[in-house]
């Protein structure tokens, strides 16, 4: 046989023992026509578009599962940003009961998440935008699968403070009406935000993709881990290549997988999201990955260089592997979901000021900070604004989730349940920004933008 | 003569050396006029490995029955089974 018992063995290990999956399989689907100036025809429309796609991506996706022995680990649908087409029906009852119907047809379509409740507000907010981020609290209390959104700057666009001001006030209510505060992990700011992003809570199908796309998110920390903990003496470069050639094999299974699904259900294949993606499986962990480069805890000095290199290897593996790379690709640093890095924040060896630095160097932002449910709306407002302005400036994608869970102080442990995991509750700087983020308005957008 | 593009899957077996496991897959793919085009043992990883390669063109079961049918005899003889279409080998491991 060509492929040798080796690359066959190598393979099989992969998935037995080091986590290799398709983390997700996500469906973007256009509801721009599904409009109606008749409410009920119009969410009637949503959910003709959204329920029978659910089913076949679902049951298509078992078939590759079986055939390629690759587990398909979550199967989604993102739609076009909610606010887009709530234009004409925007009161805060007829958002919640839109919320409804994307949770229904999600739950009959057998889909765990739905994302694309939001709006891009980059510049400023339409009237229709500041409702919906206003029926937010409302809409995660009265849904479990769908996801919300907001992206609040660009680096063309600068940022908008007076929208990062609505949510501290927004990520209180929105703890208050759910168990733990556990909505919040429903909701992610950003900015650069990608368009077809396939992991959630950020996921939406952005206003310049076409009626329906397929977009895949593999994950391989553990593979990663595993062929790290095989050299552990080489120099960075001969470190760099090993990332490189793993990460390769790892996009390639999803490039395979993500074109004969599209080709199955007859949608065009959009891009493979080649982050690296943490679960709470023991070794599934890219804290694990760099502790296996040779830092003790992630958050310790040298993690930044450590974290720089891992993702460039990624890119430059996955890049080689597939010809439409896109989303966020990048490495996800969630703090709840990973196992290392739930032991490092209660080690103390990381806290929010590493975490900001870390994201300068990976692509995905403050995700899944669990902090004092006591902490100051501007305190919340001013940590996701720090992390946007490095987005902003930077010009790459940086995101927040963050959790002020009621009742909590700093050192405790949030369980928020299966995907989730488990989150330390933070330190936060206590020294305010009050004054600063009150003058609101908008950054300017960076000298660097003018690029014409 | 034409030919035919063979549809091949890798059948991967991981466990402990024991009497029958050649035999026994065998017979299930015979019984559903699969037939065999290479095997490969080795240990690997202190464990036993064997790969076989297999022509699923003129299959009489679906890919799921056969699966089924090896993960009978993976929990009867405590073995891990893969069965995967070459495919993704050869997408994984060739440029």
């Amino acid at each position: 046989m060509s492929i040798t018992v080796e690359e066959v063995y190598e393979t099989a290990r992969m998935i037995l023992r080091q986590n290799l999956d398709i983390r997700t399989t996500t469906l973007g689907l256009n509801i721009k026509d599904c409009v109606h100036t008749d409410f009920r025809k119009f969410r009637s429309r949503v959910q003709q578009r959204i329920t029978p796609a659910a089913k076949r991506l679902v049951d298509r996706a078992r078939t590759l599962e079986i055939r390629y022995g690759i587990p398909i680990v979550n199967k989604r649908i993102a739609v076009t940003p909610l606010a887009l087409v709530m234009e004409t029906h925007a009161t805060a009852r007829r958002m919640v009961e839109m919320a409804r119907t994307l949770d229904e047809a999600a739950a009959e379509g057998g889909i765990d998440f739905i994302g694309g409740f939001g709006a891009l507000v980059q510049k400023g907010m339409t009237r229709t935008d500041r409702i919906l981020i206003e029926s937010l609290p409302d809409v995660l209390a009265a849904t479990s699968r769908v996801c919300a959104f907001l992206n609040v700057g660009s680096t063309t666009a600068g940022l908008n403070l007076d929208a990062v001001n609505l949510l501290g006030p927004v990520l209180h209510e929105i703890a208050r009406r759910t168990p733990d505060g556990i909505g919040c992990t429903r909701f992610v700011v950003f900015v650069n935000a990608p368009e077809d992003n396939p992991f959630m809570a950020g996921a939406f199908h952005g206003t310049g993709e076409p009626d329906a796309s397929l977009n895949i998110g593999i994950s391989g920390p553990g593979v990663v881990r595993s062929v790290v903990a095989e050299h552990r003496t080489c120099d960075l470069t001969h470190l760099a290549e090993v990332v490189k050639r793993t990460v390769f094999k790892i996009t390639r299974a999803g490039e395979l997988i993500g074109r004969e699904l599209a080709r199955d259900l007859s949608v065009p294949f959009g891009i493979v999201d080649i982050s690296l993606a943490s679960t709470t499986s023991p070794g599934d962990s890219v804290a694990g990955i760099l502790e296996s480069f040779g830092i003790e805890k992630i958050g310790a000095h040298g993690s930044t260089l450590a974290l720089a290199l891992l993702m460039d290897a990624v890119k430059k593996g996955g890049a080689m592997a597939s010809s439409s790379v896109g989303g966020l690709s990048g490495t996800f640093i969630p703090i709840s979901e990973d196992a290392g890095m739930i032991e490092a924040v209660k080690a103390g060896a990381l806290g929010l000021d590493k975490l900001e630095a870390l994201t300068a160097v990976c692509s995905v932002g403050i995700d899944m900070a669990a902090v004092p449910g006591d902490t100051p709306a501007e305190t919340i407002a001013a940590i996701i604004a720090d992390e946007l302005a490095i987005g902003v400036v930077n010009n790459k994608t940086t995101a927040v989730r963050i959790i002020p869970v009621p009742g909590r102080q700093a050192g405790d442990m949030v369980d928020f349940g299966g995907l989730l995991g488990c989150a330390p509750v933070m330190r936060v700087n206590p020294f305010s920004a009050r004054a600063f983020l009150q003058r609101g308005g908008r950054l300017p957008a960076p000298l660097t933008s003018l690029r014409n | 003569m034409a030919h035919v593009k063979k549809d091949l899957l890798f059948i991967t077996v991981i466990g402990h050396d024991q009497k029958g496991i050649v035999a026994r897959i065998s017979h299930i793919l015979y019984r559903h006029g699969i037939n065999i085009e290479d095997i490969s043992q080795k240990i690997m990883d202190s464990y036993f490995v064997m790969i076989m390669l297999v022509d699923i063109t003129e299959a009489t079961c679906s890919l799921e029955k056969l699966n089924r049918s090896l993960q009978q005899i993976a929990a009867t003889m405590h073995l891990t089974i893969q069965v995967q279409h070459e495919e993704i080998f050869k997408m994984m491991h060739r440029i």
